[in-house]
């Protein structure tokens, strides 16, 4: 930074247009200048490091680190309650499954039973109504033989009477039934 | 970086690429004293200015999501501390505010001085000394405090055949007090360096012919720069983390 206003400076180390003579970092003259100030600038940046900087920065990396590790750990309890929830889950859905085929199986078998009650109560109806037709129809039977037997009786006494004869009743009734047996 | 190269009333180019290191006072023309608020004084002030806004400032929200500016703060920290645990061990961590003090104040001054018109503190080898020999006595110091003569152990190779061991001891010692030279000009020459070269490049864009190569060359050497001002500022943090380490522990 030498400008011509270095000529009115007297300095040891400067011609006389105030360009340096050699380094100017070796003119001892200097010396003292710049050591004083290297001191108060280490000594400032020192205190703002060591005072305010450094404490300040350290605060905040553990701050920093000890919120990683909760979270972390709070993740991890998370995830560990989700496959707690998920246990859960499979377990009411195995629960229900087993619930459900008990029902199912329940009604099969109510529904089975009330078949058999109504097949049993069908099958007795069926039976009772089939001796009923039996019994009509023995009645049918005989009603007819009777009839049968009555009108032989009678046409016979009359072919016999037509013929001329007299034939008691007995008599007929005697042929007749012989007749009928054969 | 001002090109205040005054090319050629005299009909020549004129380079004064160290020009830009000599400190002016801010106020009036007078000498620089040791007091005198210099240009040296406003960029140290800038840089911690930056610190706090990087640091403080940026920090202000401590959010859990970090801001833009807090997440960079967090970087930095966290790599100083990573680095610390690594080379140096767990127990050093309490010397973590001072490791991270240095890396700060290296790394930002060397990233301001590239900005254009500015000033770069560590091209002093004056300052870089001060950190340098600053880093080496307290270390050697602690070493003591800890260990007592036991320290002395450190050059004392239990492993070498007897009659290398005055030797390597020698040799030791003598590696043990370069490390504070080696490094402040390690820092201070980098940085000096990267900047004389970029002045070079700019005296020679004053000619029409050579600009285009000359601009080139400026930004080429920008851009290994910009590489150079975190490697330095990397480089004397984990040197001085390793120093430690041998304070710490000195059986090798």
């Amino acid at each position: 930074m030498a400008t011509d206003t270095h000529e009115t400076v007297a300095s040891a180390c400067l011609d006389s247009h105030g360009g340096a003579i050699g380094m100017p970092q070796l003119c001892g003259e200097w010396i003292p200048h710049q050591i004083f100030w290297l001191l108060v600038a280490l000594a400032a940046t020192f205190f703002v490091m060591s005072r305010i900087a450094l404490p300040r920065i350290a605060a905040v990396l553990a701050e920093r680190s000890g919120t990683i590790t909760n979270d972390l750990a709070a993740a991890e309890e998370l995830k560990s309650k989700a496959a707690e929830a998920e246990a859960a889950y499979d377990k009411a859905l195995v629960d229900a499954r087993a619930q459900a085929q008990q029902i199912v199986a329940e009604a099969k078998a109510e529904i089975q039973s009330e078949l058999d009650v109504e097949l049993a109560k069908a099958d007795a109806q069926i039976a009772e109504k089939a001796a009923e037709s039996e019994t009509a129809i023995a009645e049918i039977r005989d009603g007819a033989v009777k009839s049968v037997t009555e009108v032989a009786k009678a046409t016979a006494k009359e072919l016999v009477a037509a013929m001329g004869g007299t034939a008691d009743a007995k008599t007929i009734t005697a042929a007749v039934s012989a007749r009928m047996k054969g | 970086m001002a090109t205040e190269t005054e090319a050629a009333s005299e009909g020549g180019l004129v380079f004064h690429p160290l020009d830009q290191f000599i400190p002016t006072s801010l106020f009036g023309d007078g000498a620089v004293h040791w007091y005198t608020p210099s240009n040296l004084t406003l960029w140290l002030a800038i840089l911690v200015l930056a610190v706090v806004g990087v640091f403080v400032l940026g920090s202000r929200g401590r959010g859990i999501v970090p801001s833009r500016m807090q997440s960079v703060g967090e970087l930095m920290y966290g790599f100083v501390y990573k680095m610390i645990e690594d080379v140096t061990g767990k127990d050093a961590v309490k010397y973590f505010p001072y490791i991270m003090t240095l890396f700060v104040f290296v790394l930002f001054a060397n990233y301001l001085a590239l900005l254009p018109m500015s000033y770069s503190p560590t091209s002093m080898i004056a300052i870089t000394a001060v950190l340098g020999f600053g880093v080496f006595i307290a270390i050697t110091v602690l070493g003591f405090v800890k260990h007592g003569a036991a320290f002395l152990g450190l050059f004392w190779m239990k492993d070498a055949p007897g009659f290398l061991r005055p030797i390597i001891a020698i040799i030791e010692v003598i590696s043990y007090f370069v490390r504070p030279v080696s490094l402040s000009i390690r820092l201070a020459g980098n940085i000096t360096a990267g900047h004389v070269v970029i002045k070079v490049f700019a005296g020679f864009a004053a000619l029409t012919l050579a600009s285009p190569a000359a601009i080139l060359g400026i930004v080429a050497i920008y851009g290994l720069e910009i590489l150079v001002a975190g490697i330095q500022a990397y480089v004397f943090t984990i040197l001085t983390c390793v120093y430690l380490k041998d304070a710490l522990h000195p059986a090798h």
